[in-house]
């Protein structure tokens, strides 16, 4: 974590008396994993889930907010607010949905919500996130614009990141490729699946978000 | 860009080619100075970008956006998307450097969009090669 963001995150516990309780967005590009992860936290500290998960593209076509998630780490207890987003893209087809066993009339209102969804998640990270998950699919090149885009959108906001390498049960995931994109954020290994290394998962949201 | 028509006049040709390069059979290409993106609001750089494109325009940007005025530039081409005309756009730059310097680099006054900017249909442009030094691209015609 930045020493400018540090500060930031100290005054703003300082002049609100204490312990803030932080709106966590998690980002990422369409089938990373993130309502799984979403649903993983929230079930597991709430017992309720955020959303439905798909392995169809734009499941989630509208940002979702859990409150008050209490992340209890070490004898200390982190209360965030996880906020499950939409896949962010630069182009949405219908066609692509056609190929899913859709009807085009279904395949043309979920692409109209898809598109609404992805222009209401970057509308969030420009005016009410705090901090930022961003998941990738480690079995996946983390190469691409959308994901540099996003990356370079985030840190120009100064606003606290962790890079959750997802889907480590998978045969071609490679958590390394994605460590070295992303050389200046920490990366954490996970299967929100199957809930492998959630330990780590919470320890490093208490110390990035608490 | 396509030879134009043998019998239109100078005239006739430029307002042609203004349109879309869809009055001949060819890609056109407009490559935008960093001088020229200098003058504009964020906005209006978004504009720019976006009105070309759904030109069917391949748009080559010599300095890229700012973080911020790419976060617009998604979120406006999102709203802009109809299924029957329009369904985005691919987006290419080179990779930004390790910009762990943040804020405080910023103030430093450090340009991390000087980069240059690959943007085109997304049913017509399809990125074959990329990284820190050659964006290799594949433009479709119509």
């Amino acid at each position: 974590m930045g020493l400018l963001t540090g500060l930031k995150k100290s005054l703003t516990q300082l002049f609100s008396g204490g312990a803030t309780q932080r709106r966590i967005g998690i980002y990422g590009p369409p089938n990373a994993g993130k309502t799984t992860l979403a649903n993983r936290i929230s079930r597991d500290w709430t017992g309720d889930a955020v959303g439905p998960e798909s392995h169809i593209p734009h499941e989630t076509r509208r940002a979702r907010r859990k409150e008050n998630v209490e992340i209890k780490r070490n004898g200390k207890s982190v209360t965030i607010d996880v906020v499950d987003t939409p896949g962010v893209t630069t182009k949405v087809d219908y066609a692509e949905f056609m190929e899913h066993d859709m009807e085009k009339d279904d395949a043309v209102r979920r692409s109209r919500e898809a598109t609404e969804g992805v222009a209401e998640a970057m509308h969030w990270l420009r005016e009410d996130i705090d901090g930022v998950i961003y998941v990738l699919d480690s079995a996946d090149d983390p190469f691409t614009q959308v994901n540099t885009m996003l990356i370079g959108i985030i840190e120009s906001r100064d606003i606290p990141v962790l890079i959750f390498a997802n889907k480590t049960d998978l045969e071609e995931a490679s958590v390394t490729r994605i460590a070295n994109a992303f050389p200046q954020h920490e990366t954490v290994p996970l299967s929100a699946l199957h809930g492998s290394n959630m330990d780590e998962v919470y320890d490093k949201i208490a110390e990035y978000f608490g | 860009m396509a030879k134009a028509n043998s019998d239109s006049d100078t005239e006739t040709e430029t307002d042609a080619n203004a349109g879309n390069g869809g009055e001949h059979d060819g890609v056109r290409i407009d490559l935008i100075s960093g001088e020229r993106l200098d003058d504009l609001a964020s906005m209006e750089k978004v504009r720019t970008i976006l009105d070309g494109v759904r030109d069917g325009n391949i748009v080559v940007l010599e300095q890229g956006l700012s973080p911020d005025e790419e976060s617009r530039l998604i979120e406006v081409t999102m709203s802009e998307i109809d299924p029957n005309e329009f369904t985005g756009i691919e987006i290419e730059t080179y990779p930004r450097p390790d910009s762990g310097g943040g804020l405080f680099g910023r103030l430093m006054g450090r340009n991390d969009t000087a980069k240059l900017t690959v943007i085109g249909p997304a049913d017509r442009i399809q990125t074959l090669h990329k990284d820190e030094t050659l964006i290799s691209a594949l433009i479709t015609r119509r």
